[in-house]
């Protein structure tokens, strides 16, 4: 192992059990503000399209809370509340958001999460996960004939993570100390 | 088993939460029903705030400048915008009902005829699903708005209500992938189905290559949807070329023409008739029409007028005179000689060959076509129009195309 990898393993060791939790009033409201954001925002800024507010904040409590059980249940209600707003069948972002919840819940108990260029991965690495496992889900339950671009959401998911490093760092000013 | 459970505890939670979605999923696609419930509380949870910030967003936007240009003019200008609208629809069904044959019928079955009855909504927020688009209205069910309601701007299509909630509805845009409606062309009448494509331009499919469709032709809806009333705008086709399934047809929607904002929810609609084929701009340069033949005594045009009718009459009549100044009984004995001069005139090969139809040229950029006996004018308007007064400008000597729905066939003009 990599003097770098070694490096992470230690440091989640040393925060295996973490003291500090968030408020829980933002695991209601900054999701909320979350889903606004991408419903309103895009109307008079359409290059803010692009950006997945909700996984990325999915992500962020999956990873912080480190509880995949947590981070099931917290990506299923984002998922089934993004599926709610719109024409789709409900379940479709819910199944997605569960897994990345899952996932980045689990792989929060391994990694020093709170390396910045490791976010900068995961958020990358996880939306384009949450990308392609829709488009499969869209095609193989529902039979839809969408088109999954590659290198947009190759782009996408860069954008993505170059913002959720402000963002989680603005999300960490919710944390409190135990 | 127990144990196993424990010790797979969070795999356990991951696969029952994953089932229990992809069931709900399968439910939804077998029995077609929608878990209204959940719908219900998470739009009545967002739409108030989206409401409230669109509310705030509209009356704090360009506060100051508002104070410099006087209060009041902002409302002003909302109240006019409505009005306008709401004349360019009532033009659109006066220019579709004056395009038709009879005058006075249309203007009878006009006042007959109500047209749709629509509420304005406002959009408030987008869709969340990808690949899609569509927006919410500030409209529900308590207004009126059900699914399935066509939504309208006075310049064309928007969409239909895909989800009505007691105060909002969602409404799936035309540039939606998976919208579609019956739509036709408005020159030759060729029916086709208007798709989204995902981003600002649609498609039209089902139409045969050997269906005849101009670049600039006007589609307008054609009803059989059952969703939107026949005769509502949809678009111009800006690229029409042969494809392997049919016809490539791509339109850029003119409903969505200025950003969408407000929007007509059609709750009671009311089928219109197509306008007829569009009229070439008024600018177009065009040299009086010329004056009527004199008959002359001789000479080949005193055939083309004595004869008139078709070229056979005209021949007809010219072999008679031959044959009237040879003393010739046509069917009986030989034929008269057809070459001999003949006085009173008889038509020369020449002016016979020249009475022959001259081959049509193709109709040009505004749909105008070139017809016979007519001086043969850059753009030339379809029948029905040509009796009208036209403009006349003889500096200028091309046509410029125009938006049908303002200037529509059989439309008296403006003469100067």
């Amino acid at each position: 192992m990599s003097e770098f990898g070694e490096r992470l393993l230690a440091d989640t060791r040393k925060k295996k059990t973490p003291g500090d939790y968030v408020r829980s009033f933002a695991f209601v409201l900054v999701p909320f503000l979350a889903i606004l954001f991408q419903v309103y925002v895009p109307r008079f800024f359409g290059f803010l399209g692009y950006l997945e507010l909700p996984l990325l904040v999915t992500i962020y409590f999956a990873l912080t809370r480190r509880q995949p059980i947590a981070g099931v249940f917290f990506g299923a209600a984002v998922g089934m509340v993004q599926d709610s707003l719109s024409q789709q069948l409900i379940g479709m972002y819910g199944i997605v958001k569960t897994l990345v919840g899952y996932f980045a819940a689990s792989v929060s108990m391994r990694f020093d999460v709170e390396n910045p260029v490791l976010i900068g991965i995961l958020s990358f690495f996880f939306y384009f996960f949450h990308q392609f496992f829709y488009w499969v889900l869209d095609r193989a339950l529902l039979g839809h004939m969408t088109v999954f671009d590659p290198q947009q959401t190759f782009v996408y998911g860069l954008l993505n993570a170059a913002v959720a490093l402000p963002l989680f760092h603005l999300l960490d000013k919710l944390r409190v100390k135990a | 088993m127990e144990s196993f459970l424990n010790r797979y505890r969070n795999l356990t939670v991951l696969l029952v939460v994953v089932a229990a979605q992809l069931l709900l999923l399968a439910w939804q696609v077998k029995t077609t029903q929608d878990v209204r419930l959940l719908r219900v509380w998470s739009v009545s949870t967002v739409t108030p705030v989206t409401s409230a910030l669109e509310f705030i967003r509209r009356n704090t936007f360009g506060v100051v400048g508002d104070y410099f240009a006087l209060l009041g003019v902002r409302e002003e200008n909302r109240r006019l915008h409505q009005e306008l609208g709401n004349l360019k629809m009532q033009n659109h069904f006066l220019n579709a009902e004056l395009s038709t044959a009879d005058r006075v019928r249309s203007l009878a079955a006009f006042q007959a005829q109500s047209p749709s009855k629509t509420i304005a909504a406002r959009i408030i927020m987008s869709g969340t699903a990808p690949n899609s688009a569509e927006v919410f209205v500030d409209r529900g069910t308590s207004q009126g708005v059900e699914k399935g309601m066509a939504v309208v701007t006075p310049d064309g299509i928007v969409g239909k209500v895909v989800e009505a909630y007691p105060m909002a509805s969602l409404v799936l845009l035309a540039t939606d992938p998976s919208f579609a409606a019956g739509v036709v062309s408005q020159k030759n009448r060729v029916h086709g189905e208007l798709r989204g494509m995902g981003h600002g331009n649609c498609k039209i499919t089902e139409i045969q290559n050997e269906q005849k469709v101009d670049v600039g032709e006007w589609f307008y809806t054609s009803g059989y949807d059952r969703i939107f009333p026949r005769g509502f705008p949809v678009g111009q086709a800006a690229v029409v070329r042969n494809g392997n399934d049919g016809k490539e047809i791509f339109i850029s929607p003119s409903g969505f023409q200025g950003g969408l904002d407000e929007v007509l929810i059609v709750i009671e609609g009311v089928h219109q008739l197509i306008p007829e084929q569009a009229v070439p701009s008024t600018d177009i340069h065009m040299m009086p029409p010329p004056p009527p033949d004199q008959p002359t005594a001789d000479g080949p045009a005193a055939d083309m007028t004595q004869g008139g009718g078709t070229d056979a009459d005209r021949l007809k009549s010219a072999y008679k005179r031959i044959g009237d100044a040879q003393g010739h009984v046509y069917g009986e004995g030989a034929a008269p000689n057809f070459n001999a001069k003949v006085t009173g005139n008889p038509p020369p090969p020449a002016a016979l060959k020249s009475a022959e139809p001259a081959k049509p040229e193709p109709a040009d950029a505004d749909g105008g076509e070139v017809h016979l006996d007519q001086p043969n004018y850059e753009t030339q308007e379809e029948t029905g129009a040509t009796t009208a007064p036209v403009k006349t400008r003889p500096q200028q000597t091309k046509a410029k195309s125009t938006k049908p729905a303002q200037t529509t066939g059989g439309a008296p003009r403006e003469t100067q």
